[in-house]
């Protein structure tokens, strides 16, 4: 966690003035009690009148300036956390944006997110109470003692004795329900997986008739959780009443020594009182000091969650490349002996991969799931590095391109149609933000999309939810093509992106491919033979090596791995 | 405001039905509240005695303080065991009643209607039985205790402090309040902020939901700069009121101690001036002092708890309406249980529509006689899941018959309408658990035998065994490490195993590698011999071999007959299959 205190550099003086207010507030609020042992001992004692009025007034001043240096010191503390966190969460949010392919498989996106918002929000609370609590708690505890020091060194020691007594019961018990805690949440995961499996899983529960069943199994589910809950909250319920006891014990010894210094003339009757207050002050300190440690572990945790993704180093780089002389005359992409392997796996996803495009030639990929289709496609954008050999873009190693270049020649349909909040003109501008409406109502026209966008609410200004989840899958798809094609790239890529097409729209949009992109060079990603028969070249992979490369009848007759896949589909006049 | 208060006494009624069954418990929990806080307040009382027999130096009392530190040792012993035990009660109600909501609820779910659970987002059913209900369990049972002990700490503190001085207790009443409204004054103001701060995180969240989640489309398009532009702004709005939501909340805690202090040094001054006069001892002086100190806390408290309150009925609204949401009609007491099947169906003029606004099947006839496959074909989302919907009686017609084997599905039972069929789903479900348990779920009594014998059927056999633990692999809801086409296998190897004499089958589009789709196929070919199917078919050579296909668009069934029929009559179906082959 100390690590990433840099965050609060540009907050030195908000860091210091926060817990230095708290502390102040502190210190006000231990005089008190000695403040109201004078009125008693020299006031009331005394019938002195104008004392009690003086110190009355003193009481109403120490209150009124607690209250100052309260507000204040809360309001740089939430100054300098809610600055920690914004600021980690920009480098952090910069940092992923480096990070390459292959590290965000290994991360995962999901946990990504999780640590941009949970662990940062965590975080930031963390250093929030941290600010505000970790000079005033320990401090009232010391003070209280110095306190009582000043009163009497005898009885301080009752104080030296219950203080750590109190801490230890009340570490002892935190210890033991925290596991708990996390026990309960994993049991309440559990109860919330089998609701959820019995709502995506409804036609088939009822199907088989097994209603019964899943009742039984969440009942059960639902009873281990009563089940620690019970006994976390028998744990817990011991630490108020436990430490009410010793506490009062404290305060009898306090009373009855206490009496025994005011009989010899040793201390007063106020005083007495005074010391009586201080150790309920102790105990409401430690309370809340066991609150902060819980947070800061908590804290503690998410820190280490964040720095692991920094920790993580872009292992692909764009440094100082420079837009380099491409040949005019060069194949528009090229695979030379093309290695690849994954990080997490031993075999290789692509073995020894050579071919050549030519500008303007249209090349379908086929093959069955896990064969290296995407990963293949994945190695032209540079998205993961080669293991060995060498991908060329116009004559020119990937490797050497800036990626901003090598990417803008390159337009990508994936196979997970990606859309963002937005309206779709936004949506349509990725490729190229000066995008005029004509050039898209174009780019939408070839990907099948004009029709359904100009039938809704605003065309273009059409706003999409998050995901584009108001779209159906297939007109997500489409706009996921018509994006791809905005700015016309050099190199276009639809990565088995047509899948949830019926099949006369597929089929337009191939005739509309086919027919407007002219001088592009295509790549189509397909199970679907239908989908590719038609390209100049059809690349076959199989298990990560290419088993043929041709034209669709070629392919027919010299391929087993082709014939294999047209045969599953087509029926025997097609072939 | 009044429907809001009749909207909670029509919440609290079935709430009080489910802490009826430990009202024991419950009142035990009352009666050691008032205990516990009689103790507690009695014992600075106790503390007050003694300090006045501690004078001065020669003037202190032993004799008469030792009897009053038994007695307030023994106060203090009544005090946390009471603690203790009204802990304990509180939580055996809260857990039991919180048990038994939960319970009911996902009872009632497993038999409502299919409509409720289409139309309802799962993340919304799931809320209401998991997170709806811990808040009822946190708010509203939880708060009742607080409220109750917060309620009666400040009857019993002013009852005692009437009962020693009359004066001062009144100025300490009048005093107090102010730091409710204090409280309730910032927590108000801060209620905007934190408004606020909720949603512009929620902006937040989702855009890193959006463009970390999707890192690789944002690399794809070089999109990472102005990504983190749009970011920044997001970024640096949500620090602005962040800084407010969280130093207004935190103002609460100063703002009380502040207002206490003021009645700390209030009661100084009166009190000791009543100790001058005469009336009041230096002991009722410290114990005044303590009530004072501890007085504001159970105001606070009870204002949290009334926010949490307001929360936790806007939750049992959301449960109760699940619990009470009625329930599939029963089967009819003389409902036939089909046990045989000869693999006939008709159906009869069917009308269906989920909307009575907007029909979608009508006057649908079909005839199918045993071993007949039927092919239903239609752009995605045409809504061939509505046709599977009314043979399992998923949905029940709005007019019309469907007869199975003789008998009008009306009049039998569901369980044994829906046991007549083996469905395998393109969205295949399988359940955490292991694959010996996903497999055995159409038979739960099966022998393992039986069970590899079904997997070796559905070609899933050779994998489960490359797998690590083999049939008892767990895997999870989403199937985890399988692939598409194993998950597939696994669900076609669960109806292999009670293998039903009507099959409802959906072929794969395109998630599944060529080499498993043969496997696919060739286990639905063994399936369905000489069994009557339905298929939701993709395959050009399963439609051609249909004895009739069903041909749907936008939910409504748009032409009907066998391939050679439908192609002669150039209509919907032949522009579809024409399309599949011109490029």
């Amino acid at each position: 966690m100390l690590k990433l205190f840099r965050y609060l550099k540009n907050y030195k003086l908000e860091s210091i003035l926060g817990p230095l207010g708290k502390l102040l507030e502190a210190i006000f609020e231990l005089i008190v009690p000695i403040v109201m042992a004078r009125i008693i001992d020299v006031g009331i004692k005394n019938e002195d009148s104008s004392y009690i009025y003086k110190m009355c007034v003193v009481l109403v001043i120490l209150a009124v300036l607690g209250l100052a240096v309260s507000l204040t010191a809360q309001f740089f503390a939430a100054k300098a956390a809610v600055g920690f966190g914004t600021e980690l969460r920009r480098d952090l949010y910069k940092h992923i944006n480096t990070l390459s392919h292959s590290q965000i498989d290994r991360l995962g996106s999901s946990t990504l997110v999780t640590r941009m918002t949970v662990d940062i929000n965590t975080a930031q609370t963390g250093v929030n109470m941290l600010l505000r609590l970790f000079l005033r708690a320990p401090f009232i505890v010391l003070g209280a003692l110095i306190m009582a020091l000043t009163i009497s060194v005898k009885l301080t020691l009752i104080f030296v004795v219950f203080t750590p007594l109190l801490g230890l019961i009340i570490y002892y018990v935190t210890k033991r329900t925290v596991p708990m805690y996390k026990d309960i949440q994993k049991r309440l995961d559990k109860t919330t997986l089998i609701t959820g499996e019995n709502i995506s899983g409804v036609r088939v529960i009822r199907a088989f008739s097994r209603q019964e069943d899943e009742r039984k199994r969440y009942s059960e589910s639902t009873d281990e959780l009563k089940g620690i809950q019970t006994l976390a909250g028998r744990v817990s319920a011991i630490m108020n009443p436990l430490t009410y006891v010793f506490v009062n014990i404290a305060i009898m010894l306090i009373i009855w020594f206490g009496g025994v210094s005011v009989d010899a003339g040793g201390i007063t009757q106020g005083e007495v009182i005074a010391l009586v207050n201080y150790m309920t002050q102790i105990l409401l300190s430690l309370i809340r000091l066991s609150e902060l440690i819980m947070s800061l572990s908590k804290a503690q945790a998410s820190s280490l969650r964040i720095l692991e993704i920094f920790d993580t180093e872009s292992d692909l780089l764009d440094e100082g490349n420079q837009v380099p002389h491409e040949d005019k005359n060069a194949d528009a992409v090229e695979f030379k002996n093309v290695t690849f392997s994954y990080v997490s796996s031993e075999r290789s996803a692509l073995e020894n991969i050579s071919f050549s495009v030519g500008r303007g030639e249209t090349v379908g990929i086929i093959g069955g799931t896990g064969c290296g289709k995407t990963t293949l496609i994945n190695l032209i954008p540079r998205f993961y590095e080669v293991s060995e050999g060498e991908v060329l873009v116009n004559g020119v190693n990937v490797k050497d391109y800036p990626f901003k270049a090598l990417r803008g020649r390159i337009g990508i349909a994936e196979q997970k149609a990606v859309l963002f909040k937005g309206t779709v003109r936004e949506n349509m501008q990725w490729r190229d933000k000066n995008a005029t409406d004509d050039e898209i109502t174009q780019a939408l026209e070839i990907a099948q999309a004009k029709d359904f966008v100009f039938e809704k609410d605003g065309g273009l200004d059409f706003m999409l939810s998050q995901g584009g989840r108001n779209l159906s899958g297939g007109q997500r798809q489409r706009l996921t093509i018509a994006r791809a094609l905005v700015g016309r790239p050099e190199i276009l890529i639809l990565d088995d992106s047509a899948s949830a097409l019926d099949l006369a729209t597929d089929a337009a949009l191939r005739h509309a491919l086919a027919e407007k992109t002219d001088g592009m060079t295509v790549f189509i990603v397909s199970q679907r033979v239908s989908a590719i028969r038609n390209a100049d070249k059809i690349i076959v992979l199989d298990d990560g090596s290419i088993a043929g490369i041709g034209s669709h009848s070629q392919l027919l007759k010299e391929c087993d791995v082709y014939r294999e896949i047209c045969s599953s589909q087509l029926n025997v006049e097609e072939v | 405001m009044s429907d809001n208060k009749k909207d909670r006494g029509s919440i609290l009624k079935p709430l009080l039905r489910y802490l009826k069954p430990y009202r024991v418990q419950l009142i035990m929990a009352l009666i050691l509240a008032v205990i516990n806080v009689a103790a507690t307040l009695y014992a600075p009382i106790l503390t007050g005695d003694a300090v006045d027999l501690i004078v001065d130096k020669g003037r202190v009392d032993f004799d008469g303080l030792k009897p009053l530190l038994l007695q307030f040792a023994v106060t203090i012993i009544i005090a946390s065991i009471s603690q203790y035990l009204m802990t304990l009660c509180t939580n055996k109600v809260t857990f039991s009643a919180v048990y038994d909501l939960r319970n009911d609820a996902f009872d009632n779910l497993s038999r409502l209607p299919l409509s409720y659970i289409d139309s309802h987002p799962k993340g919304d059913i799931i809320s209401r039985l998991i997170s709806d209900v811990e808040q009822i369990s946190d708010g509203l049972i939880m708060g009742f205790a607080q409220l109750f002990t917060g309620v009666i700490t400040i009857v019993g503190t002013l009852g005692f402090m009437l009962s020693i001085n009359v004066r001062i207790a009144l100025m300490v009443v009048v005093l107090t309040p102010i730091s409710l409204f204090a409280a309730r004054f910032i927590a108000k103001n801060t209620f905007n902020y934190f408004k606020q701060q909720t949603s512009v995180r929620g902006d937040l969240t989702s855009f890193v939901e959006e463009t970390t989640g999707n890192q690789k489309t944002v690399k794809a398009f070089f999109h990472e700069a102005q990504a983190e532009e749009d970011f920044e702004q997001l970024n640096y709005k949500l620090k602005d009121v962040s800084v407010k939501a969280i130093f207004f909340s935190s103002m609460t805690n100063p703002t009380t101690r502040f207002i206490n202090s003021l009645v700390y040094a209030a009661v100084g001054i009166v009190g000791a001036f009543s100790v001058i006069g005469g009336h009041f001892s230096v002991g009722q002086l410290s114990c005044f002092l303590t009530y004072a100190n501890q007085y504001t806390k159970p105001f606070n408290e009870i204002s949290g708890v009334i926010t949490e309150l307001q929360g936790a009925f806007a939750s049992a609204k959301r449960v109760f309406e699940l619990i009470d949401q009625p329930r599939e009609p029963e089967d009819k007491r003389d409902a036939i249980e089909l046990n045989e099947c000869d693999g006939t169906l008709k159906v009869q003029n069917v009308y269906f529509s989920y909307n009575r606004d907007l029909p979608l099947i009508e006057d649908f006839n079909l005839d199918v006689k045993k071993g007949q496959r039927i092919a239903i074909v239609g752009p995605t989302g045409c809504g061939k899941t509505t046709f599977i919907n009314l043979l399992m009686r998923f949905y029940d017609v709005n007019s019309g018959e469907i007869i199975l084997s003789g008998e009008s599905i009306k009049n039998c039972t569901r369980d044994s309408v829906r046991a007549m069929y083996g469905m395998v789903l393109q969205d295949t479900w399988l359940k955490s658990g292991t694959i010996r348990e996903n497999i055995s779920y159409s038979k739960p009594d099966a022998t393992l035998d039986e069970i590899r014998a079904a997997a070796k059927n559905a070609h899933c056999d050779s994998f489960i065994r490359k797998l690590e633990h083999g049939y008892d692999t767990q895997i999870t809801e989403d199937g985890g490490t399988l692939s598409a086409g194993q998950k597939q296998l696994l669900c076609i190897a669960r109806v292999m195993l009670s293998l039903p004499p009507m099959l409802i089958l959906d072929e794969a589009t395109s998630s599944i590698d060529t080499r498993t789709e043969i496997l696919v196929q060739e286990a639905f070919e063994r399936m369905m011999e000489g069994r009557t199917s339905f298929i939701i078919a993709h395959r050009l050579s399963t439609i051609r071999s249909a004895d009739c296909i069903i041909v749907m668009d936008a939910g409504h069934i748009v032409e009907q007959g066998t391939h050679d029929e439908l192609m002669q009559r150039q209509g919907f179906y032949s522009k579809l299959y024409n399309s599949q082959f011109e490029v």
